[in-house]
């Protein structure tokens, strides 16, 4: 895997671990509203890096267009990946 | 419902392959303590949950079992990737390879298959999440004895991140008992 390709793949693993840490500390702990910020922060930065990483590399959620051809079916897969 | 995201939660790296160490691993993938079992356990308690936050936390806890059941997929995978027969004979693993050849199968660190029997779920939230918090520290136990087991970095790194959810996971879980006790002190009158 190219460089660039890895290094943003971890940035955004590294945002959304947080955001799932967040998270579950959110479930039992909703009225924390420093958290909260944090949590929202994190989330709209995830979202700029998620695009950025999509618009090079393809989708990572089946939500998203596609260029032609179908780009979800395109390796490699999570499991196969080196780095 | 749920979505897959085209992603591993934490970057797995393999640095050689272990035969040996992909059958002691395979115990994190369906063996009692393993995150197939957490993941089933947690999902299917959800239902019968009094509180928000236990709902809602069992829910997230589960989904993120998935993620990690695809970790211990992967290292297993790329530890067996390229070995010799006469490596997995070696490894004890022939017994495996004549029913399953290199693929993934869900058993224990002995080739034993995942049974249901490992979860439980009896309708009382108070003996759940103790199962729950019982189950995070069974895995966080087996977690340091794979650690003591390998000597590949790249393993040791991916099994240290996931020796660390185990005790988040118990810490949120101890929350979610508190709030339980609390909603069944609030329904108490006389």
């Amino acid at each position: 895997m190219d460089r660039r390709k890895a290094q943003m793949l971890e940035e955004l693993q590294a945002l959304q671990f947080a955001i799932v840490d967040l998270h579950l500390y959110l479930d039992t702990h909703p009225c924390d509203k420093r958290a909260l910020e944090h949590y929202n922060a994190l989330v709209c930065k995830m979202k700029e890096v998620k695009e950025r990483y999509e618009q090079f590399y393809g989708p990572i959620t089946p939500d998203q267009p596609s260029k032609f051809p179908w780009q979800w079916i395109e390796g490699p897969w999570p499991w196969e990946m080196i780095y | 419902m749920w979505i897959y995201e085209k992603k591993l939660q934490y970057p797995v790296r393999v640095y050689k392959p272990d035969v040996r160490m992909a059958k002691y691993l395979i115990t994190q993938y369906g063996g009692p303590d393993g995150e197939l079992s957490a993941a089933l356990r947690y999902l299917n308690q959800r239902y019968t949950m009094p509180t928000a936050m236990a709902k809602g936390l069992l829910t997230d806890i589960g989904t993120e079992e998935l993620a990690h059941l695809e970790i211990i997929a992967t290292m297993v995978y790329k530890l067996l990737k390229n070995a010799s027969l006469e490596e997995i004979k070696q490894a004890g693993l022939g017994g495996h390879y004549a029913q399953h050849d290199r693929a993934l199968f869900y058993t224990d660190a002995n080739g034993v298959p995942w049974t249901a029997a490992y979860i439980q779920a009896t309708g009382d939230p108070v003996t759940d999440l103790h199962e729950d918090m019982a189950a995070e520290q069974k895995a966080r136990s087996t977690y340091e004895w794979l650690i003591n087991l390998s000597d590949d970095p790249g393993v040791i790194d991916a099994l240290r991140f996931l020796r660390e959810r185990e005790v988040v996971h118990y810490q949120r879980f101890g929350e979610a008992l508190r709030n339980v006790y609390e909603f069944k002190e609030s329904k108490r009158f006389y």
